[in-house]
């Protein structure tokens, strides 16, 4: 039997086929999903905020894009996964109200976008497909067994990238 | 009040945002009820310092659709605040103020700007009365509004929260006329408005 594992907001969960993992409501935070196609080890980070150095209290690293997605690729590594191999797909970012004075914490879902590819392109994993920005929230499953990432939103059909 | 962490909220401090909870809930309900221009019933709003992770299961999922009301907050103290509740309630209190049943699914433009109007009244009673309280001035941005899964509506004060800590304060508040309400509000003050907020009390 597979299971659906489940990721909270600023959190972060492995998952190995034939389990799926899925967080729900997706706003202004990133959901970073990461397979290696091989082994079909693979993971789903929540993350909240882009840079845990501009913060002091950053305990938490599963919260920020750098260190979340860091510890994601580590504990994968650890199951088995290989980091040269690892192929990785991203949604959410989006920006839920639309305000005139746009001050940085407004843009936050773009920023979390912008440290998520960066941090993926440090180390050297592939971005295979993106859904991001735009105004709505995103609930989405992500199956290492294929790599299919399905997306879902109010009102919206179903789509799979 | 750069030492502000909301893991070390004391006790006292936590009463007093119960009592400012308490007032500006009960302010909003007058509002509320002179609006629809009934009898609104309001229990003792409940406040919580949830993790982010629990915030889903407080507000009925995830992936709860909800009216979220957000303006930003300008003054002698600086932050936004939030106003939550399901969309059938919300529903509920746009075909109560406009005086005719709704129909389809969705809120068209004017029932979309009523909305935008109860967010208002309500947001602006709360805040009016923590104004009061504290003698500070509080102005109030032109609220914004989404209809959206309950989890990717509080990411945003989520996220400001997250820049503090890993906690969200969150003052539930149940309306009643002759249908429950279950409204949420969340106040997010920037650090240095946390200060202000408790010297004006007196508090340090």
């Amino acid at each position: 039997m597979s299971e659906l594992i489940k990721v909270g907001m600023a959190d972060l969960k492995l998952c190995i086929s034939p389990d799926s993992v899925t967080t729900l409501g997706l706003g202004s935070c990133v959901g970073v999903a990461i397979r290696d196609p091989q082994t079909k080890v693979g993971g789903l980070a929540h993350v909240m905020l882009p840079d845990s150095t501009a913060i002091r209290n950053n305990i938490n690293i599963y919260k920020f894009a750098d260190t979340g997605i860091t510890e994601l690729v580590r504990i994968m590594e650890e199951a088995g996964a290989k980091r040269s191999r690892m192929v990785a797909k991203i949604a959410g970012g989006a920006q839920m109200f639309a305000f005139q004075n746009k001050n940085d914490l407004v843009r936050v879902g773009e920023r979390n976008v912008e440290a998520s590819i960066k941090k993926l392109k440090e180390l050297k994993i592939p971005i295979l497909a993106q859904d991001t920005g735009e105004s709505y929230g995103r609930t989405v499953i992500f199956y290492p067994e294929n790599g299919d990432f399905v997306i879902r939103a109010v009102g919206k059909p179903e789509k799979v990238i | 009040m750069d030492d502000l962490n909301l893991e070390n909220v004391t006790e006292q401090y936590f009463d007093v945002l119960k009592e400012l909870g308490n007032i500006g809930a009960g302010n909003a309900t007058t509002a509320l009820a002179q609006m629809l221009q009934c009898k609104v019933d309001m229990k003792v709003p409940q406040v919580k310092l949830l993790e982010f992770g629990e915030l889903g299961e407080m507000m009925g999922g995830e992936e709860k659709i909800m009216a979220g009301i957000y303006l930003c907050v300008e003054g002698d103290i600086t932050g936004s605040i939030m106003f939550l509740l399901a969309k059938d309630a919300a529903r509920h209190l746009v075909s109560k103020l406009m005086g005719m049943e709704l129909t389809g699914d969705d809120f068209s433009e004017i029932e979309t700007s009523a909305l935008k109007e109860i967010g208002n009244i309500i947001t602006g009673a709360y805040l009016n009365s923590l104004s009061t309280i504290t003698n500070l001035k509080i102005y109030p941005s032109v609220p914004a509004l989404t209809i959206d899964m309950a989890g990717a509506i509080l990411s945003v004060p989520a996220i400001e929260f997250g820049t503090l800590g890993d906690k969200i304060l969150l003052i539930q508040t149940q309306f009643t006329d002759d249908y429950e309400l279950d409204g949420f509000f969340v106040l997010v003050p920037d650090l240095e408005s946390y200060g202000k907020i408790l010297s004006a009390l007196g508090l340090r």
